[in-house]
């Protein structure tokens, strides 16, 4: 077992655990013995997520989620206390892609979609996250936004705008309930090889090579790196790390 | 994933607060270790404490803001442990806290000779043996200081600020040699250093003490742990991120 981060007898709860980053994450958790609540909108997808960690030896409950839909995550957070007693640690990452669009092409529709579920999704778990932490004097929540929470890029204002405002939801948060002792903190990824990253290219060779050829590690990010700092994030071990985005993009926000 | 095990690492200021914690961290984890610092009383003392925990270390005197000291303290490394896997830059000082305007040319020059020349001169001779060998993880101490202004300690600032651009800068030239190089934004941290300050300007730490939001100092072992997390392979594709480890000061 791993002389690292550990959640054992911790109960952690996943957004969008049914694909990419949210599945690497859940995955991560268990390995570090947490229980954990896999969400999503897709049950198919979450329901595998369950049986990988059912099949590793894990606790897992999947739970139908839109976190766009306040009843949908107020129901979320419900079950997992009246399931395990508790929620320790939330990892609020569900989110989607826009259309490939300027913005004066982007529908308002696409703009509202993405902003729905990437910002106000974020915002309504950690409203019903945070009441079940401070029952019980403390907890842990990680957001995912992007390396566009931080640079412009075009074509995606939509995706760019709620990934800023996550960053910008980490940062205030984290100083309202910090004596409560929950930390709020943020991971910010550059490309990762994930389902969304091949919708977004649409198996489009010049658009994945032109996206890889400017991370400076000239390569994508695998979701269990993501899912290292999430752990690490949610742990113990990042005890007075609090309001923190920390970035996963092997120097891509810095050239 | 977290182990170090069979790995070197290279401490400065090894010798008290962050440094030494850092130092425990590494041992602790599996690394062998040459702790350097300028102060031989508190480098040996952060030995005996390795030791005594059944950890491998040497002890090498080093001023890091000179060239010759810091070349022959790598080099020493390499002769006892044969290669250098992770390097934790962290020799400061603080300083006198003064007005811009009434801090000395010699209160100046001091500082950016320990904080940015010591980190510049580190990774100078730290760069060429990670080539040598394939890859190394370096970590730079910053501080909170170097992301906002900070009255009265303008020139610390400006070294912390320079540290963080020195870590991005060689990041990005190295990304590609599988070299990974990061920093650590400590916030108000209970080491031997602050201890000091409190002492010649009781004030001035208790209005920091204030600025945490997280309502208390941290603690020189929690610095340690963001260290040896970003010297792991855990933290792969992390690489020029000044990480702020401040409870919550620069949200």
């Amino acid at each position: 077992m791993s002389i690292g981060a550990t959640l054992a007898d911790k109960v952690a709860l996943v957004t969008g655990a049914g694909s990419g980053i949210g599945r690497a994450s859940a995955l991560a958790f268990a390995q570090a013995r947490a229980t954990v609540v896999v969400c999503d909108v897709d049950s198919k997808s979450g329901i595998e997520t369950v049986r990988l960690i059912r099949d590793a030896g894990g606790e897992a409950l999947f739970v139908q989620a839109d976190v766009s839909k306040s009843s949908d995550v107020e129901n979320m957070v419900r079950l997992t206390v009246a399931e395990y007693g508790r929620l320790d640690v939330a990892h609020n990452n569900a989110g989607v892609e826009p259309a490939n669009a300027s913005i004066l092409d982007g529908s308002e529709e696409d703009w509202d979609r993405v902003i729905d579920i990437n910002l106000k999704g974020v915002w309504l778990s950690m409203k019903h996250e945070i009441p079940a932490m401070l029952e019980q004097g403390g907890g842990s929540i990680v957001n995912t936004s992007s390396t566009v929470g931080h640079l412009g890029q075009s074509n995606m204002a939509s995706y760019v705008a709620s990934k800023h405002g996550v960053i910008g939801l980490t940062r205030a948060v984290a100083l309202e309930y910090v004596d409560a002792g929950i930390r709020v903190n943020a991971v910010c990824p550059a490309v990762v090889a994930t389902s969304m990253f091949e919708r977004f290219t649409r198996g489009d060779d010049h658009v994945a090579s032109t996206l890889i050829s400017s991370l400076p590690m000239k390569r994508l990010i695998k979701p269990q790196e993501v899912a290292n700092s999430v752990l690490w994030l949610s742990s113990d071990k990042a005890a007075y790390l609090n309001g923190h985005a920390l970035v996963i993009d092997g120097g891509l926000s810095i050239q | 994933m977290n182990s170090l095990d069979g790995k070197i690492a290279f401490v400065t200021g090894g010798g008290s607060g962050i440094g030494r914690a850092t130092a425990l961290a590494f041992a602790g984890r599996g690394a062998k270790l040459v702790i350097a610092d300028v102060d031989i009383d508190g480098g040996q003392e952060t030995l005996r404490l390795i030791e005594l925990s059944g950890g491998e270390a040497v002890f090498v005197s080093c001023d890091v803001g000179e060239a010759a000291s810091v070349e022959a303290a790598i080099d020493r490394c390499v002769e006892v442990f044969g290669r250098l896997d992770c390097a934790f830059n962290n020799a400061g000082i603080l300083g006198d806290m003064s007005l811009t305007a009434d801090c000395t040319e010699e209160n100046f020059d001091r500082i950016m000779r320990v904080n940015l020349k010591g980190v510049w001169l580190s990774m100078k001779y730290e760069i060429p043996q990670m080539l040598r060998q394939g890859g190394g993880v370096i970590v730079n101490t910053a501080s909170n200081a170097g992301m906002t202004g900070t009255p009265e300690l303008a020139a610390y600032s400006a070294t912390k600020g320079g540290v963080v651009q020195l870590t991005r800068s060689a990041a990005l030239e190295y990304a590609r040699s599988n070299i990974r190089i990061n920093a650590v934004c400590p916030g108000l941290i209970s080491t031997p250093m602050v201890a000091q300050q409190a002492v010649d300007y009781p004030d001035a730490v208790a209005n920091f003490t204030e600025l945490e939001p997280i309502g208390r100092m941290g603690r020189p072992e929690e610095i340690a742990e963001a260290v040896v997390w970003l010297c792991s392979d855990a933290a792969s594709f992390v690489t020029g991120h000044p990480m702020a480890v401040d409870g919550g000061i620069l949200a």
